[in-house]
């Protein structure tokens, strides 16, 4: 039980991600429950590549003998950072420009087409 | 009525997850179960899933000290320069939303610059780009590499938006920085094709495991995306901070 913390953590942040993207009507909140989701999904690459004891995957001055961690989920992940980051940056920049178009970014607000 | 839904629908889906990821196998705990066999192209018992090839060959075949280092510049370059495309698409993108349409009216004013905050940053400054080209340099010996080294210059940028409120990136010099850094990353992967070699390919000598001129390739690749993902990350806080008059 104790030793699924990790995979318990992706399950919790998932849902909270979710909840925020359902209820709010901040577009921002929104975008924030977005990247929670991300985050959580970047949580459970990591956690699949753990080795029990193992050590970060760099030769530099590593101890003899011990076990290192999957590289492969790490360098995954590092390309998703990225990528959620240019998604998020993306995101908020449309919040900006709804921001500016309607004066508002609540989502109850802006629903109405306007000129 | 719509918080009582939402959550609902949270709760579904935190049972549903919780449900699956507890019989999942525990992280660390799967390996003991694997088991070795012999690999007649390698001609030894080994097991060959693709990790364990990088982490027990992984240092001799790129001569990278970081395995995640050489997983993302060599074994998986191509896909970094799809990832390095995206990230400039996406810069591109928020350029092109928020340069476009400034409304009128929305100018804030200028105020002058913080002593303090001009004070701490010109002291403070130096030293973030030296330690974000530190990171980017030494990215097959520790961890880093160019996507946190640019991460902490672009920080640099944003000490000096806050500090100084007149500052403006010059946005014309920025994007040749960036568009240079991508196309040398380019053509250093164009360089192996030419050589015979596959596609980002190592063509340097790997040096002594272990220095700052060792690996081959990589420190130049990590050097490239390093400028690419600082300049890139500037110019979307400058876009959004308002960008150039």
């Amino acid at each position: 039980m104790m030793a699924n913390l990790p995979f318990i953590m992706v399950a919790l942040f998932i849902a909270i991600g979710l909840y925020a993207v359902l209820f709010k009507t901040n577009l921002i909140k929104i975008v924030m429950g977005i990247s929670i989701i991300e985050s959580a999904v970047n949580l459970f690459l990591i956690a699949g590549g753990y080795v029990k004891g193992g050590i970060a995957p760099i030769y530099t001055s590593a101890p003899e003998g011990e076990e290192m961690v999957l590289p492969t989920p790490q360098a995954l992940t590092l390309t998703a950072i990225v990528i959620g980051l240019a998604t998020t940056a993306l995101l908020l920049s449309f919040v900006v420009l709804i921001y500016r178009h309607y004066g508002s970014i609540d989502s109850r607000k802006i629903r109405g087409l306007r000129e | 009525m719509r918080r009582a839904v939402s959550a609902l629908l949270a709760l579904l889906i935190f049972a549903y997850l919780f449900g699956v990821l507890l019989k999942a196998p525990i992280p660390g705990d799967y390996r003991d179960e694997r088991y070795n066999y012999y690999s007649p192209l390698s001609g030894r018992e080994a097991n060959e899933s693709v990790p364990d090839h990088y982490v027990e060959r992984g240092e001799e075949e790129t001569g990278s000290q970081n395995i995640v280092t050489s997983i993302v510049v060599l074994y998986r370059g191509f896909d970094t320069l799809g990832e390095v495309t995206v990230l400039f698409t996406a810069a591109t993108g928020v350029a092109f939303l928020l340069s476009t349409q400034r409304s009128k009216g929305e100018k804030e004013k200028k105020k002058e610059p913080n002593f303090m905050a001009s004070t701490g940053v010109g002291l403070v400054l130096p030293f973030i780009l030296l330690v974000g080209a530190y990171i980017f340099v030494h990215g097959h010996l520790t961890p880093g590499g160019g996507f946190p080294g640019g991460a902490v210059i672009a920080t640099g940028f944003v000490l000096m938006l806050v500090a100084y409120p007149r500052f403006q990136l010059r946005e014309k010099k920025v994007s040749v920085v960036e568009a240079f850094s991508g196309l040398a990353f380019a053509v250093i992967g164009l360089i192996s094709l030419i050589m015979g070699l596959t596609f980002l390919e190592n063509y340097l000598p790997k040096g002594v495991a272990g220095t700052l001129l060792s690996a081959g390739i990589i420190p130049l690749i990590y050097i490239a995306i390093g400028f690419k993902v600082g300049s890139e990350l500037s110019a979307i806080v400058s876009h959004m901070k308002g960008g150039e008059e």
